[in-house]
């Protein structure tokens, strides 16, 4: 069991000392974030945020809406930019080494990143192109078979539902083969068998060494998946190690999270 | 595949299915080609003199929509988002848009110029120099067109926004379109056609040089 650092230091954004929160770890860092912050207009969505995510590990991000969670995601994506403080991801800074980032690195967001007038095989194609990698047919139809689609590979996203387009944008994270990947609600809009696909999905990039960063309100599930867990309650980090030592969702800063289904 | 392949392979695809849209969008112009004719009445001297102005102002006009529509897809799942994250250069991505758009505006160009020859009486025998300008023309529009509907595609009345920013932009090139255009219909006695067509090529390396340059930065300002 690896050794638990608390240290809570730190205001606003801004103060010397950032909220950090350490695992220390002799593995190599996935991700390493230090005085984390950023704001929408006036209001700072996440405050003061460090941390750090062995490689090779499985850790979920929790805490109510609005507390931070997309954003944080967004962040470590590239999508948007951090206000202040620094990430490394695989060693790479997310300001100076962007595309380096964006190589290894995959993000499932609230947007499935799908273009509705294309066909579930066409959007996977769009993506393999986009890599150099071979957007051959059966290739194509594997990938969508992992997520249960191979039989509407030739029908039109905008045909699609809710939960199937969730899971062909989780076929569209996988096809990019990412040493990072960060999924924001991945059990949105899934029934109960795309809920055992996506723990089933999780287990493999486990197997092969991927590190996974998921937001979820699935606390039980995520205990039950994550070596690692993170709390935010209203942009500041209040947790972050072990899922074993997480606590309560009330203690940790009255997050109220409940399983969801 | 070069990432430029890619990215106008992609947006071609989105064209072609979209393409009911561009007969929508052609149609627009026809009819705005009629509702100019009104406007002259049946005096076909004066018909033929407005000829080219009112073919680029329609071309214009349907070019706002076409153009808008370009990024509606893009926008609707944040999909060029995800592009870029792959990643995508963002240079290919605004070149693969600026092409594609551009194939669609000529196209639409060339489906108008049959309209105007019926209902304004201008026909012309240099049909090849007409399509020339109508391509050169096209290409200035689409460049910093594809630009600014990256900028407003999120924007609250994007509708507005996008001709009232590109509008002013593409005065200079509007113009000289027109002008080479009038030249092949009412006729070139002066040979002034060439001054004009070099105005519309240097305005289109500018903005095609500008616009691959910007379009990073716009879609990285977040």
């Amino acid at each position: 069991m690896p050794t638990l650092c608390r240290h809570l230091l730190g205001e606003g954004p801004g103060s010397a000392s950032p909220d950090v929160i350490r695992v220390a770890e002799a593995r190599p860092i996935a991700v390493a974030a230090t005085g984390l912050s950023r704001r929408y207009g006036r209001r700072w969505a996440l405050t003061n945020i460090g941390f750090e995510i062995p490689r090779g590990v499985l850790a979920m991000v929790t805490g109510r809406n609005g507390s931070g969670k997309s954003t944080l995601l967004r962040i470590l994506a590239t999508a948007i930019r951090a206000d202040q403080g620094t990430v490394r991801i695989l060693g790479y800074d997310v300001r100076g080494d962007r595309e380096r980032v964006r190589e290894r690195t995959a993000l499932l967001d609230h947007h499935t990143h799908l273009y509705e007038p294309l066909t579930a095989l066409e959007n996977l194609a769009v993506v393999a192109r986009f890599l150099g990698r071979d957007p051959g047919r059966e290739a194509l139809l594997a990938r969508l078979d992992e997520v249960g689609l191979a039989d509407r590979g030739d029908d039109c996203v905008h045909t699609f539902s809710a939960g199937m387009r969730q899971r062909l944008a989780l076929a569209r994270v996988l096809h990019q083969e990412a040493q990072l990947v960060l999924l924001d609600e991945p059990y949105g809009h899934l029934d109960p068998p795309g809920f055992l696909l996506v723990d089933r999905l999780l287990q493999r990039l486990q197997g092969q060494g991927t590190t996974v960063l998921m937001a979820t309100h699935l606390l039980h599930r995520g205990r039950a998946l994550c070596d690692r867990g993170l709390v935010l309650e209203a942009g500041r980090l209040v947790f972050a190690g072990v899922t074993a030592d997480m606590p309560d969702p009330v203690e940790a800063g009255g997050a109220g999270l409940e399983e969801g289904a | 595949m070069s990432a430029l392949l890619v990215a106008l392979r992609k947006d071609v695809l989105l064209q072609w299915r979209g393409r009911v849209q561009i007969v929508a969008i052609l149609a627009f112009g026809a009819a705005a080609l009629l509702l100019f004719s009104f406007a002259i009445g049946p005096d076909s001297l004066a018909l033929r003199r407005h000829a080219a102005g009112f073919l680029w102002i329609a071309l214009l006009l349907a070019s706002t929509l076409s153009l808008a529509e370009s990024f509606e897809r893009e926008m609707e799942e944040q999909a060029l988002e995800g592009v870029r994250l792959l990643p995508a250069s963002a240079r290919a991505l605004y070149y693969g848009k600026v092409i594609a758009n551009w194939a669609q505006l000529a196209l639409l160009g060339a489906g108008l110029v049959p309209v105007m020859v019926v209902l304004y009486d201008a026909g012309t025998l240099r049909v090849v120099s007409l399509l020339g300008v109508i391509l050169l023309g096209t290409a200035g529009l689409s460049a910093p067109g594809t630009l600014y509907a990256a900028m407003t595609a999120q924007a609250r009345g994007r509708q507005t926004l996008l001709p009232l920013l590109l509008f002013p932009l593409v005065v200079p090139v509007l113009l000289a379109a027109v002008k080479a255009t009038s030249l092949l219909i009412l006729g070139d006695p002066m040979d002034q056609l060439r001054p004009w067509v070099t105005l519309i090529v240097a305005f289109d390396l500018l903005h095609w040089s500008l616009g691959g340059l910007l379009f990073g930065r716009l879609l990285e300002d977040r």
